[in-house]
């Protein structure tokens, strides 16, 4: 379902404002040689310190950015080449910032996916309507999506990512920033879509929880470059003296950079 | 194509459904828009008030410019504004999530927060091209060229402003400096042209080609000499120079794209 083969993406950063700016400009490597392979079924936990590559990955996966060498292949299609087609067929969340309209009612919202994704109006209709119970919308339909707390937004966009039934579901840092009920909620939710409709998922976090609860697999990226993929108990045995989960990530994240 | 239009039309009624929740507030950002374009003609007024001429045209022929132009420039801006705005929704990660979506992110950019009440602008130069064309008895086998000229000021505001979203995908630091142009031609294609000066006359001309908004095509269209003497025939160029000038703000629209960077974050 999702490929990466010698996957890279770099970026020149000028460096400090335009007249004061000493040597070249410099190249940023976010990801370098790339690769993974995840099958259709499977739920993964992406995992990683902060600037480690992982937000610039889910960017190559949804043909928002086009990577600088390498291979993608999502649902069969190049990301960045095929975005458009590709839209339809996977739902992509951004904890950190919406896919909604701003100014409209999450309600308008819902009614421009299924116009813009082409669902039938029916079908449509079903679908939200099970997508509001089990992330509890009802309450705030008619709000618009800047009066939303943050549980509140990231549950709707979780929803109007899925209203088109897509066959993967990518989600950047989906449960940062939402307390306790709001983040076991879109666990439950996420659990269930996979094991029930088969979605694939890929979720990037920090949040050791979501990945003790909801993935079998995971993999952790550091500098760009993966550093581990296996399972959460392979995961744990890569360092047999630490009794916790998250012992066992801050080791492997203070290693020392392989470059 | 159809999928284009289609898209707009979509998002459009969505805004201006959502505006129309405050009908009151609606109606008065309208009405100030026509109010506000209104001042332009009372300067125009107030000019003639003095004089009985603008570097040789009459009153109701500067009127006429100043339709035709206004025209063009409301209905590009309206449908069209907004996509100079890239940086802005580069910045805010807005323009991300316009790629994420099945559908043209140009069309989603321009029209993003429809601006319905700017019609307003558009009903006022439509006002004013209909006080003016009654009195200047155009022939109608020049008339034709009335519409032609219109649509292509659109297409060429319009391209224009692709133009300066184009630059923003490069240097997402830009001011917007499309407005400057547009904006400016906006404001520069309402007066005879030649009350500005040769250069300039000839910049607009053959540089950014603002004189095809309505300036070479209105000299055909009010049966007048070129004050500069430059050849006859660019008073039919108008949407040549639209269609030329259209390609590449595609491409450079494209080019943009295809180097877009989002933000890191
Ligand atoms: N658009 C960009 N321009 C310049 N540098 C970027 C850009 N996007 C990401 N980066 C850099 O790439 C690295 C990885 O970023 P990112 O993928 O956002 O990390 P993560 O999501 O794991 O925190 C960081 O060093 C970041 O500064
Ligand atoms: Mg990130």
């Amino acid at each position: 379902m999702i490929e990466l083969d010698g996957v890279g993406r770099s970026f020149t950063v000028r460096q400090g404002p335009r007249w004061r700016r000493r040597g070249g400009p410099r190249v940023v490597h976010a990801v370098r040689d790339l690769s993974f392979h995840v099958a259709a079924g499977e739920f993964v936990g992406y995992l990683g310190p902060n600037g480690a590559g992982k937000s610039t990955t889910i960017k190559m996966l949804t043909g928002i950015l086009a990577p600088t060498s390498g291979r993608i292949q999502v649902a069969g299609l190049d990301p960045s080449r095929r975005r458009a087609v590709l839209a339809r067929r996977i739902g992509v969340v951004f904890g950190q910032r919406t896919t909604l309209w701003w100014d409209l009612p999450l309600r308008d919202s819902f009614h421009l996916v299924r116009h813009l994704y082409k669902v039938d109006r029916t079908v449509h209709a079903a679908r939200l309507a099970e997508l509001c119970e089990v992330l509890e919308l009802g309450g705030f339909l008619d709000t618009p999506v800047r009066q939303l707390s943050l549980g509140q937004r990231v549950r709707g966009d979780i929803a109007a990512a899925l209203l088109h039934d897509p066959a993967v579901l990518v989600l950047d840092e989906p449960t940062i920033g939402l307390d306790v009920v709001s983040k076991a909620a879109v666990r439950e939710f996420l659990r269930t879509l996979n094991a029930e409709r088969g979605t694939t998922v890929l979720l990037t976090t920090h949040d050791l929880g979501d990945i003790e609860r909801l993935c079998r697999r995971v993999m952790l990226i550091d500098h760009g470059r993966l550093a581990f993929d296996g399972t959460v108990d392979e995961l744990r045995a890569t360092a047999p003296g630490e009794t916790s989960i998250e012992d066992v990530v801050t080791r492997l994240y203070t290693r020392p950079s392989p470059s | 194509m159809t999928d284009l239009v289609r898209t707009y039309v979509l998002l459009a009624y969505t805004w201006v459904r959502a505006a129309a929740q405050y009908p009151v507030s609606l109606a008065i950002t309208t009405v100030a828009a026509f109010l506000v374009t209104a001042l332009d003609v009372a300067a125009i007024a107030v000019i003639f008030t003095h004089t009985r001429s603008l570097a040789g045209f009459t009153l109701l022929e500067v009127m006429f410019l100043y339709g035709t132009a206004g025209l063009s420039f409301a209905i590009a801006d309206l449908l069209f504004g907004n996509v100079d705005r890239l940086s802005q929704h580069v910045r805010a990660g807005t323009f991300d999530a316009m790629l994420i979506r099945p559908a043209s992110p140009f069309v989603q950019m321009a029209v993003e927060r429809f601006a319905f009440h700017r019609v307003g602008r558009i009903a006022q130069a439509g006002v004013v091209l209909a006080i003016a064309l009654p009195g200047l008895e155009v022939p109608w086998r020049r008339a034709w060229m009335i519409p032609v000229m219109v649509v292509c000021g659109i297409v060429i505001f319009t391209a224009l402003w692709t133009l300066g979203g184009a630059l923003q995908f490069l240097l997402t630091d830009a001011p917007e400096v499309a407005n400057a142009f547009t904006y400016g031609g906006g404001q520069l294609t309402q007066y005879p042209l030649s009350v500005y000066g040769d250069d300039l006359v000839r910049g607009v001309t053959f540089i950014v080609p603002l004189a095809f908004v309505n300036w070479q095509p209105a000299l055909y269209v009010l049966g007048r000499p070129d004050p500069l003497g430059l050849p006859h025939l660019l008073r039919f160029l108008s949407p040549a120079a639209a269609l030329a000038l259209a390609c590449v703000a595609a491409l450079a629209w494209r080019a943009g794209l295809r180097r877009y960077r989002s933000t890191g974050s």
